[in-house]
C-alpha cells in the first residue's frame, strides 16, 4: 500500500506530470521487486528444465535428488492435482511434460530444499531418460499434414481466411515481397519471481507474483491445484517490466504446489539465463505481400500470406495470428483483400503476446511494401502514404466500419513538420558514430538515411472478449483509496489513478490499496488497455462516490445535489455561494463504490475474416533518420520523429516515457534484438549474447502528441503502449535500405545483410 | 568457498601455497560471471584486488612501461597511459560499461585468455612482454608464447600474472572494435595497429577472429616493402585495400551466434584498411 502525498499549491491532477510514487525507491534500489520478498521458515524452489526441443520421456527418477539433506520434495507430472495442463487460449501446454518434450527449457520437475544451492544439487541428481527425437522447426513444414505431429492437437494451431471485396480484381501497378521477422525478447529487467504461502491445512494458497493479469493466474493455478478460485489468492508483487512476457503461467503452479507440498512458504526465482526458457517470446513470421494500385498510387488489393511459429505450446498464437491478419492493410484505406494467416506448432520455444502483438510483424510488411509502391508510383514515402491514409468512417478488410478518430494524415504531416537533424558534424564525437565505442568508422564511411513507418494498432481484447475492468473507490475524511486488481507493470496506473481520484472527487490524499484477487479482474496489463479500461473503472468508481458525496452534502445543507460540483478541493454550489472542502465535508462518514468498465461487444470474424472483432484502433507515424557505415554494415540511429494519435494526453512525462521507451524496443527489433535459433536450441540466453539498445544506440526523440479525444474512451485517452515500438521498425530499416540502396527484407538487421 | 583477500604479493603467495588449487581474481568480470551460471565452483578464490604493487603502472628508463595486471582499464583511457599508448586507450575505452572498466583489469584478460578479450590484441600487436612470478622465482613470457588457444595459457597454478611491459613506439597506434550495438558488446573482430618508424615496422593484431589473437605478420612484411613508414604521411588508397586484403586472409574466423566467418574476415579487412589510412591518411 502507497500513499501519495501533496504538495498544497500544486495538485497532481490529470493533465500534469505527477511523478510515480514508487519513482524514487525505484531509482535507488529500495523498491521491493517480487525477487526481493523473503518470509520466515520460507524454502526455495527451483525446475528441471528439458535440455532437449524434442524428446520422448522413458522415465524420471527422484529417488537420489529425495535423498540428498536439505531437500523437502521433489514433484513431477503426477503430483499435479487438478488439471494437467493450463493456457491462456487452449490448456495444452503441460504443468510438467511427462510424455514428451516439446522445447528446450521445457519443465519437468521441481523442488523444494532449503537453499538455492541445495536446489541446484537436487536438480542434478533428478535421472531423466529421454529418446532424443528430431525436432520439427521449420513451421513451413510443421503444418503440413504429412509431417509428424508434435502434439495431440496437432501442428496447426490456427488459419484464418480474409476475403475481402473482389478477389481477382487488380490494377496498373503490383507490388510484392517476402519479409522475414526474427524472434524478439520482452527482456524484461526484473526477472520471474513469486512467493506462495499455503493455508494452514492445505486447502489453499496465497500467490505473491510479478504478473500482468492476476484473475487470469488464479483461474489456471486454481485448475491445476484441483482448489476452487476462492482458495487461491493471488497477491501483486513488485514487477519490474512485463510486456507480454508475464501474461502466461511461468512459476505460479509450480511454486504453489510445492507450497501445499510442503506446508510452508516457497520463493521461486528465475535467473537471467533461465528467464529466457520461462517465458513467451514474440512470434518470429514469414510473410508475403502484394500490393495492387493504380498508377497514381491508391491501394486497390492487397494479398498477404503469414506464417506465424507459435513454439510448442498455443499460448496466445490465435490472437497474435487475428491481429496480424487484421492489419495487413496497416492505416491505409484498402477495398479489397485477400489473407490467409497460419499459426503453427513447432519445437521452437513458445511464443506469445509481446508489446503490438501480431501488428509489429504485419507492419514491417505492410510498411517495406508502401515504399515499393512509392517507389512505383514515383512518390515520396510521405505522398504515397498521405494518398492512401484511412479515415474515420472507412470501411476495414473485416468489414468493421473504423470509428475510432484515426487522424492518419495528421500524424504523417505533423511528423513530417519536424525538424530534420543537423548533419553529421565535422568535429562529431566518434562515439556518435555508427560503431559507437569501437571506433571503427571514420567521417567518411558514414552515409545518411531517412525512413518511414506509419501503422494502425487495435486496443483493448477482440473477438468477443469481455476484458472488463473494476475498481473500488472508498472516501472518508478527506482521502480517497483505491481498491483495483491492475497489475503495475512499470507501464504507470499507480501514477495515473490518483491523478483521476484528484480530478474527480477534489481530494488530494490518494491511498492506493494492494493490487489482488480480493475485487473483481482488472483484466491485463496489455493490449494498451490499462488506462482506458482500469483508467475508466477507477473514474467510474470515483464519479458514483461523487454522486453519493452531492446527496450526502446536498442533503444536510439543503441543496438539490445537481447544483453542486467540485473546484479545486471544495464542493460549491454551482448557482449559490456555499463552499465546503471535501475533508471537512467527508468528516467521519465513509461513502464507497464499486465500478465495472466494460468496453463495446466485439465480434468473432467469419470463415471470410468478416466481422466487428476489434475494439478502437490507435495511429502513429515515425520518421527515422539513420547514419549507416555501409563498409561494416554497422547503423546508429540518430533521430526517431514522432507524431502518435494518444487521444487525450494525461500525464505528460508518462506518456513520454512510453513513446521513448517503445522507439528504443522497436529499434532494438530493427537492428539487434533476436533470440538466435540453431534446430530449436537457444543459443544466446544472457544479456551478454541477446543485446539490447544501450544508451548510445538510442537516438533523439522528438516526440508529438496529437490530442483528438476519443469518444469512446472513458477519459478521451487512447491506449499509447504499443503503438511507439510498431511502426519505428519498419522506419529504421527503410532509413537504412535509403543509405544503403539494399533490400533488406528481413529484421533484426544484420552487419552482414547490409555489407555482404 | 573461501575467499582470502592478501594485502601484498608475499600475502597472496603465501595463501597460494596454502591453497594451491585456488583460482585468482582481479576485477571479477569474467570469474564471476562463471561462478553465477554455475559454470566452476572454486573452492578457494585468492582475491588480488587490494594488492597495490599490482595497481600501479610507470615507465622505465629503456622507453617501455610496466602495467600492473591490477591496473584498470578506466586508468587507461585518460592521462599519461593514453598519451603513451592510445591503441590501448582505444580498446580499455571499449571495454563493457563504466562499472566494468572500474573493475576490470590486463590481468584478468590475460588470465582468462578470451580471443576476444578487449586488451589482447593491444598487447600483441606491441610484442608485450607477460611478467609471472612465483613464490620461488619469476619469469618473462613474450605474450606471444602466453597465450596458447581459447581461454588457455602458459602461466602455471603457481604463478600470479604481475604484469606486461609493452614499449613506447614512435608511430602511429590505434584499435577498432566491432560489436552489434554501439557499446557495451562482446567483440565480433578487433584489430590494434601499431607504427614503429624506428625500426620502419608496422604491427596489426586481431581479435576474435581466432583461437588466439593473430599477428598478420605476411602482410605486415609486405607492406613495409610498399613504402617506406618511416617518413612516409599519407598512404596510396590501392596499397590500404590491399594490406586489408591480405590481413583478412591470415583471419581464422568461425560462425557461431555473434555473427559468421564471412562477415568477421570481411571487417578485420575493414579495419585494416581504416587503421593504417589513420596511420597514413590518403
Amino acid at each position: 500500500m502507497s500513499t501519495v502525498k501533496q504538495d498544497t499549491r500544486h495538485r497532481d491532477i490529470l493533465g500534469t506530470s505527477a511523478l510515480r510514487p514508487d519513482g524514487v525507491a525505484k531509482v535507488t534500489g529500495a523498491f521491493s521487486f517480487s525477487s526481493d520478498m523473503w518470509a520466515e521458515n520460507m524454502l526455495w524452489g527451483a525446475t528441471l528444465r528439458s535440455p532437449h526441443p524434442y524428446a520422448r520421456i522413458i522415465s524420471i527418477d527422484t529417488t537420489a535428488a529425495l535423498l540428498i539433506s536439505g531437500v523437502s520434495a521433489v514433484i513431477t507430472a503426477q503430483d499435479v492435482p487438478g488439471k494437467a495442463t493450463y493456457g491462456l487460449i487452449s490448456a495444452d501446454q503441460p504443468v510438467f511434460a511427462s510424455d514428451f518434450v516439446r522445447y528446450m527449457g521445457e519443465p519437468i520437475a521441481a523442488v523444494a530444499a532449503d537453499h538455492p544451492e541445495t536446489c541446484r544439487r537436487a536438480l542434478a541428481a533428478i535421472i531423466v531418460n529421454y529418446e532424443v527425437l528430431t525436432p520439427v522447426v521449420d513451421p513451413e513444414l510443421a503444418m503440413l499434414a504429412t509431417t509428424e505431429q508434435i502434439h495431440p492437437d496437432g501442428n496447426l494451431i490456427r488459419h484464418q481466411h480474409i476475403l475481402h471485396g473482389e478477389a481477382h480484381i487488380t490494377s496498373d501497378i503490383t507490388v510484392e515481397g517476402n519479409y522475414t521477422i526474427g524472434m524478439q525478447d520482452q527482456a524484461f529487467l526484473g526477472l520471474e519471481a513469486a512467493m506462495a504461502f499455503p493455508d494452514s491445512g492445505g486447502n489453499g494458497v496465497e500467490l505473491h507474483i510479478a504478473t500482468q493479469w492476476l484473475h487470469e493466474d488464479r483461474g489456471q493455478i486454481a485448475a491445476c491445484l484441483n482448489l476452487p478460485e476462492d482458495s487461491v489468492r493471488v497477491v501483486l508483487g513488485g514487477v519490474g517490466g512485463a510486456f507480454g512476457a508475464r501474461e502466461d503461467i511461468s512459476l505460479q503452479v509450480h511454486c504453489c504446489l510445492l507450497a501445499l507440498r510442503t506446508g510452508r512458504p516457497i520463493k521461486m526465482q528465475y535467473s537471467r539465463e533461465e528467464s529466457f526458457f520461462g517465458h513467451v517470446h514474440r512470434h518470429p513470421a514469414k510473410i508475403w505481400m502484394k500490393h495492387h494500385a493504380t498508377k497514381e498510387g491508391k491501394i486497390v488489393k492487397v494479398e498477404s500470406r503469414m506464417v506465424f511459429d507459435g513454439g510448442a505450446y498455443t499460448s496466445t498464437s490465435p490472437a497474435v495470428l487475428i491481429n496480424g491478419i487484421t492489419h495487413t492493410q496497416g492505416p491505409y484505406q484498402c477495398d479489397n483483400a485477400v489473407v490467409d494467416g497460419y499459426a503453427v506448432r513447432t519445437n521452437n520455444p513458445p511464443c506469445g503476446a509481446m508489446r503490438g502483438f501480431g501488428v509489429v510483424q504485419a507492419c514491417f510488411a505492410h510498411e517495406s511494401q508502401m515504399d515499393k509502391l512509392a517507389h512505383a508510383c514515383g512518390l515520396s514515402p510521405v505522398e504515397v502514404r498521405l494518398i492512401n491514409a484511412m479515415h474515420t468512417g472507412d470501411k476495414l478488410i473485416t468489414g468493421q466500419v473504423m470509428e475510432s478518430v484515426a487522424p492518419v494524415e495528421r500524424c504523417i504531416r505533423e511528423t513530417d513538420l519536424i525538424p530534420l537533424p543537423a548533419p553529421l558534424a565535422l568535429d562529431a564525437n566518434v562515439l556518435e558514430f555508427p560503431g559507437g565505442s569501437g571506433r571503427t568508422a571514420d567521417r567518411h564511411n558514414i552515409v545518411r538515411g531517412i525512413g518511414w513507418g506509419v501503422s494502425m494498432k487495435n486496443l483493448m481484447y477482440s473477438e468477443g472478449f469481455d476484458d472488463y475492468a473494476t475498481a473500488r473507490c472508498t472516501l472518508s475524511n478527506g482521502i480517497a483509496s483505491l481498491k483495483f486488481a491492475t497489475s503495475e507493470v512499470g507501464q504507470g496506473f499507480v501514477t495515473l489513478a490518483p491523478q483521476i481520484a484528484r480530478s474527480v472527487l477534489g481530494v488530494d490524499d490518494v491511498v492506493l490499496e494492494t493490487s489482488d484477487t480480493q475485487i473483481g479482474s482488472a483484466g491485463s496489463t496489455s493490449a494498451s488497455r490499462q488506462t482506458w479500461m482500469s483508467g475508466g473503472a477507477v473514474d467510474g468508481a470515483c464519479r458514483l462516490v461523487r454522486e453519493r458525496l452531492f446527496e450526502h452534502v446536498g442533503r444536510l445543507h439543503n441543496i438539490d445535489p445537481i447544483r453542486l460540483m467540485i473546484e479545486h478541493t471544495d464542493v460549491i454550489d454551482t448557482i449559490g455561494t456555499f463552499r465546503i472542502s471535501v475533508t471537512q465535508a467527508t468528516q467521519g462518514i465513509t461513502l464507497s463504490e464499486t465500478f465495472e468498465h466494460h468496453h463495446r461487444k466485439t465480434e468473432d470474424l467469419d470463415e471470410n475474416g468478416q466481422g466487428n472483432c476489434h475494439v478502437a484502433f490507435a495511429f502513429v507515424a515515425h520518421r527515422a533518420v539513420v547514419d549507416v557505415d555501409i563498409e561494416l554494415g554497422l547503423v546508429k540511429v540518430v533521430q526517431v520523429a514522432t507524431a502518435q494519435d494518444v487521444g487525450r494526453v494525461l500525464n505528460p512525462l508518462s506518456a513520454l516515457g512510453q513513446l521513448e521507451g517503445g522507439i528504443a524496443q522497436g529499434l532494438g527489433l530493427a537492428v539487434m534484438e533476436e533470440i538466435i535459433l540453431d534446430n530449436g536450441r537457444v543459443k544466446n540466453p544472457s544479456f551478454t549474447d541477446y543485446l539490447l539498445p544501450t544508451a548510445l544506440d538510442a537516438p533523439h526523440v522528438v516526440a508529438i502528441m496529437i490530442e483528438e479525444p476519443e469518444p469512446q474512451a472513458p477519459l478521451g485517452a487512447k491506449g499509447i503502449g504499443e503503438p511507439p515500438c510498431i511502426s519505428v521498425t519498419p522506419a529504421i530499416v527503410a532509413a537504412i535500405r535509403a543509405a544503403t540502396g539494399k533490400a533488406l527484407s528481413r529484421v533484426p538487421v544484420r552487419p552482414q545483410d547490409i555489407c555482404l | 568457498m573461501t575467499v582470502a583477500v592478501p594485502l601484498s604479493l608475499a600475502e597472496a603467495f603465501d595463501e597460494l601455497s596454502r591453497t594451491p588449487d585456488a583460482r585468482l581474481i582481479q576485477g571479477g568480470t569474467d570469474l564471476m560471471v562463471e561462478i553465477n551460471f554455475n559454470h566452476v565452483k572454486p573452492a578457494n578464490v585468492i582475491a588480488l584486488r587490494r594488492i597495490k604493487e599490482l595497481r600501479t603502472w610507470h615507465v622505465n628508463s629503456n622507453n617501455t612501461i610496466t602495467i600492473g595486471s591490477g591496473v584498470p582499464y578506466q586508468e587507461m583511457e585518460t592521462g599519461q597511459l593514453k598519451e603513451l599508448l592510445p591503441a590501448l586507450a582505444e580498446a580499455a575505452r571499449t571495454v563493457g560499461s563504466p562499472q566494468i572498466r572500474a573493475a576490470g583489469t590486463l590481468g584478468g584478460n590475460l588470465g582468462t585468455c578470451s580471443p576476444a578479450g578487449d586488451g589482447l590484441p593491444v598487447l600483441f600487436a606491441l610484442d608485450a612482454i607477460v611478467h609471472l612470478q612465483s613464490l620461488e622465482s619469476s619469469r618473462d613470457l613474450s605474450i606471444h608464447d602466453f597465450m596458447l588457444g581459447v581461454k588457455r595459457n602458459a602461466r602455471t597454478a603457481n604463478e600470479i600474472i604481475t604484469g606486461v611491459t609493452v614499449p613506447v613506439l614512435d608511430g602511429w597506434q590505434g584499435y577498432a572494435k566491432v560489436g552489434v550495438r554501439n557499446a557495451m558488446v562482446i567483440s565480433v573482430a578487433s584489430a590494434c595497429l601499431a607504427v614503429d618508424k624506428k625500426s620502419n615496422s608496422v604491427r596489426i593484431a586481431l581479435g576474435a577472429v581466432g583461437p588466439t589473437i593473430i599477428r598478420c605478420r605476411d602482410a605486415e612484411s609486405w607492406l613495409v616493402q610498399q613504402f617506406d613508414l618511416s617518413i612516409a604521411t599519407s598512404i596510396d588508397p590501392a596499397i590500404a585495400l590491399e594490406f586489408g586484403r591480405r590481413v583478412a586472409l591470415e583471419s581464422k574466423p568461425i560462425d557461431d551466434h555473434r555473427s559468421t566467418a564471412d562477415y568477421r574476415r570481411h571487417a578485420v579487412g575493414v579495419l585494416a584498411k581504416r587503421l593504417i589510412t589513420r596511420a597514413y591518411p590518403s
